[in-house]
């Protein structure tokens, strides 16, 4: 398919999340204001005000309900959409494993900010690394023009009839969310057909009959019960399953999306920059991936091999994708904008340091703490990061692991 | 105001409604709350979708691979009833208006405990009747958390035993009052808010219809003994329940558009004051509350039973039948 004709308008970050969401013909959307995801529900709020969207919107009384909500209204066949951050994720953190263990594809996007205490309202990863493990898709996004085509492509990812998962788009706060950018927005009509109508899946009933997946009274369905050591573990395995090929399908809707947008990001899972030949590279997650993105074009003028793998899917966890991208690497240093306290290390670095042991010639790794709190992390923080790694290259030999920079110590 | 109007119906034509609320749970022997799901089931109207918070209820009626309910029914977690309702009846609300479900109106109802109600659920609630969702909200009050073994909750009135307010040597079990949650709802000037109790199933299925007819949210406080929990006699649930009718310890009333009126056998009383019968006939029914009959304990059954008269005497006031 030939590339779409778009028009360009200036977004923040947030309002590109809204505007993306606004087009895809979502018929719930049940939210709870928090910094620095206001803007998201208050532009939301403002379509609904002005009947240009066809949307229930639930101005709920905090995120835990606002899950709740959003759960029972997917359950109920509705396409629906919630965000949220920082302190509101973790209010919802009981839910976040209902709307997985339910098969409930909730889209949330997540603008990513620190958790208290103490209390403070800027950009880290922290929040949504609690939630690594409650089930969800994780998608982290470069810039506003990527949190917009995500948001549209997480909807046709969850809603996938081989996935039936609930997936966050991350977006970091302020940083992107309140930053105005350039971002390219695809035709209504383009959006809508390529999500198209929230299709559900047909499980068997209790009379053996196959009935669509949702609460509807001519089928009724049981969703949610006790289920026990004869049949949880069970229950559990086929989310791993249906995560494990959530892989496939996140590549497959990235592919779809970029043949019609003409945008795309690595493969969907893993986007590669400049990684082919070099010897030394970062990993990272998120809009810190365009800064190092400039210390590496600067590094390559100067004749340094240096690349970087921004991981854009961090669950499913893209294994083949990494291992592929880091095999023959000399020095990576991987870089964490969360602190697993007493875990030696960040969380990101804990799950590039799995995949890579097996290989042979796997590379010296280290991981280096960022960016906690909103602090400012500019490139000569990242020039720093690649010296040394050119130097563990050479000697084969890591000082200090695990390090935070950028801090007062 | 326009009154609501009345579901009439005989006994005979109750007890032909298929039962939707279906048997081979695994309630207790004397479940009152088993008996308050029963009877508002058969009380729905047309097509329905139920949503239960976590408790004695959804563990009884739903373990895997079974189920007792013959209609379309989720469960999501403890806090959760009242937002679980507004999520579907939100859902129902557009999908219909696009075209993509069935035209036709959906009752929406909600079951939790007190737990899930007074204490831990209770914001979501507050909230969901805030917003004005359509849906009936049916509390089964068994005055403790009794899946988790009979823990006490803001529902657990004075003087009772539970594992957390134990009788011990100086502190004679829980020593706060029942919070007054349907009060506290009418508070929120919703359409309809009602008391019943198992006892009463005539009363109670007449209002549990109102609550699903009702345009907005309704919220209908159901009395249901527990005799596990309130160490009494299975076979007297129904009895007990009625005592405490008879006692004026959970009075029948309704309050529409937050006019309180008394429901006919609480009614019966107000006119007799001669038929309230003492507390203690209630009391001395469970062995939940057999601690407070030593001769020590006086002062607590005092303070009952002027309790119990002091909210009597207020709810007479505010049905203007004093």
């Amino acid at each position: 398919m030939a590339k779409v004709e778009q028009k360009t308008v200036p977004l923040n970050g947030d309002e590109a999340v809204a505007f993306a969401v606004k087009q895809c013909d979502v018929d719930v959307v049940a939210a709870y204001p928090i910094t620095p995801q206001t803007i998201i529900v208050e532009k939301f709020s403002e379509y609904v005000a002005d009947g240009e969207v066809d949307t229930a919107f639930v101005c709920v009384e905090s995120e835990h309900t606002a899950m709740a909500c959003s759960i029972t209204a997917s359950a109920t066949g509705a396409r629906t959409f919630t965000a949220t951050a920082s302190a509101g994720l973790a209010l919802m953190h009981e839910m976040l494993g209902v709307a997985s263990g339910c098969r409930t594809p909730v889209v949330m996007s997540v603008v990513n900010r620190a958790l208290s205490a103490p209390i403070n309202i800027h950009c880290d990863h922290s929040d949504a690394m609690c939630e690594r493990d409650m089930g969800w898709i994780q998608l982290y996004t470069e810039n506003s023009q990527e949190a917009y085509d995500s948001i549209i492509q997480a909807f046709k990812i969850a809603e996938h009839l081989d996935v039936m998962l609930p997936t966050m788009v991350g977006l970091d706060g302020f940083v992107l969310s309140h930053t105005l950018e350039n971002v390219s927005i695809l035709p209504d009509e383009v959006v809508k057909k390529f999500v198209g109508i929230r299709q559900v899946p047909r499980v068997m009933n209790h009379e053996g009959e196959l009935v669509p997946f949702k609460l509807d009274p001519a089928n009724p369905l049981t969703i949610g019960p006790l289920d026990l050591h004869d049949y949880y573990f069970e229950h559990k395995r086929q989310q791993e399953e249906s995560m494990r090929k959530a892989l496939e399908v996140i590549k497959q809707v990235h592919d779809e999306y970029a043949e019609q947008s003409g945008r795309s990001y690595g493969n969907g899972l893993v986007e590669a920059y400049r990684l082919d030949d070099a010897e030394i590279a970062a990993v990272c997650i998120g809009s810190t991936a365009g800064t190092v993105k400039t210390v590496v074009d600067e590094l390559r003028e100067n004749g340094i091999k240096a690349g970087l793998l921004r991981i854009r899917a961090f669950r499913p966890l893209p294994v083949e994708d990494i291992v592929r991208n880091l095999a023959g690497k000399k020095a990576v240093a991987v870089m964490d904008r969360a602190c697993s306290f007493g875990g030696d290390g960040g969380p990101l670095f804990h799950e590039i340091r799995h995949t890579v042991y097996d290989l042979p010639d796997r590379p010296k790794l280290v991981n280096r703490i960022y960016g906690l709190g909103g602090r400012d992390t500019p490139p000569y923080m990242i020039e720093r990061i690649y010296r040394e790694l050119q130097k563990i290259a050479k000697t084969g030999q890591t000082a200090d692991t695990v390090q935070f920079i950028g801090v007062r110590e | 105001m326009k009154r609501l109007s009345e579901w009439k119906f005989t006994s005979k034509e109750f007890a032909q409604i298929p039962e939707k609320f279906l048997s081979g749970h695994r309630a207790c022997a004397g479940c009152g709350p088993a008996i308050a799901l029963r009877l508002v089931m058969k009380a729905t109207r047309g097509p329905i979708i139920a949503t239960n918070a976590t408790g004695c209820m959804e563990v009884v009626s739903t373990i895997y691979p079974y189920t007792a309910w013959s209609v379309p029914w989720i469960h999501t977690a403890f806090e959760t009833a009242a937002a679980n309702a507004a999520g579907i009846e939100t859902a129902l609300k557009i999908l219909r208006k696009k075209g993509r479900i069935k035209d036709e109106h959906v009752d929406v109802v909600a079951f939790a405990g007190d737990g899930g109600t007074f204490d831990i659920g209770f914001q979501a609630l507050s909230g969901a009747v805030e917003r004005g969702h359509d849906f009936l909200y049916v509390l089964y009050d068994n005055e403790a958390y009794m899946n988790t073994g009979i823990q006490r909750s803001g529902g657990t009135p004075k003087g009772a035993w539970t594992t957390t307010s134990p009788a011990g040597k100086v502190i004679p079990g829980k020593t706060e009052n029942k919070k007054p949650i349907a009060d506290i709802m009418v508070a929120h000037e919703m359409p309809y808010v009602a008391t019943a109790s198992i006892s009463h199933w005539k009363d109670l299925v007449t209002k549990a219809r109102k609550g699903m007819e009702v345009n907005g949210p309704a919220f209908l406080h159901t009395f249901a003994p527990c005799p596990r929990g309130w160490r009494s006699e299975t076979a007297k649930s129904v009895e007990i329940a009625g005592l405490a009718v008879q006692t004026c310890t959970f009075p029948l009333w309704e309050a529409e558009y937050g006019e309180y009126k008394l429901s006919a056998p609480s009614k019966a009383i107000a006119r007799h004051p001669e038929k309230k019968m003492p507390v203690e006939e209630y009391l001395k029914t469970q062995r939940r509350f057999r601690h407070l009959f030593k001769p020590e304990n006086k002062p607590v059954l005092d303070d009952i039973q002027s309790e119990v008269d002091r909210r009597w005497k207020k709810l007479l006031k505010a049905c203007d039948t004093e």
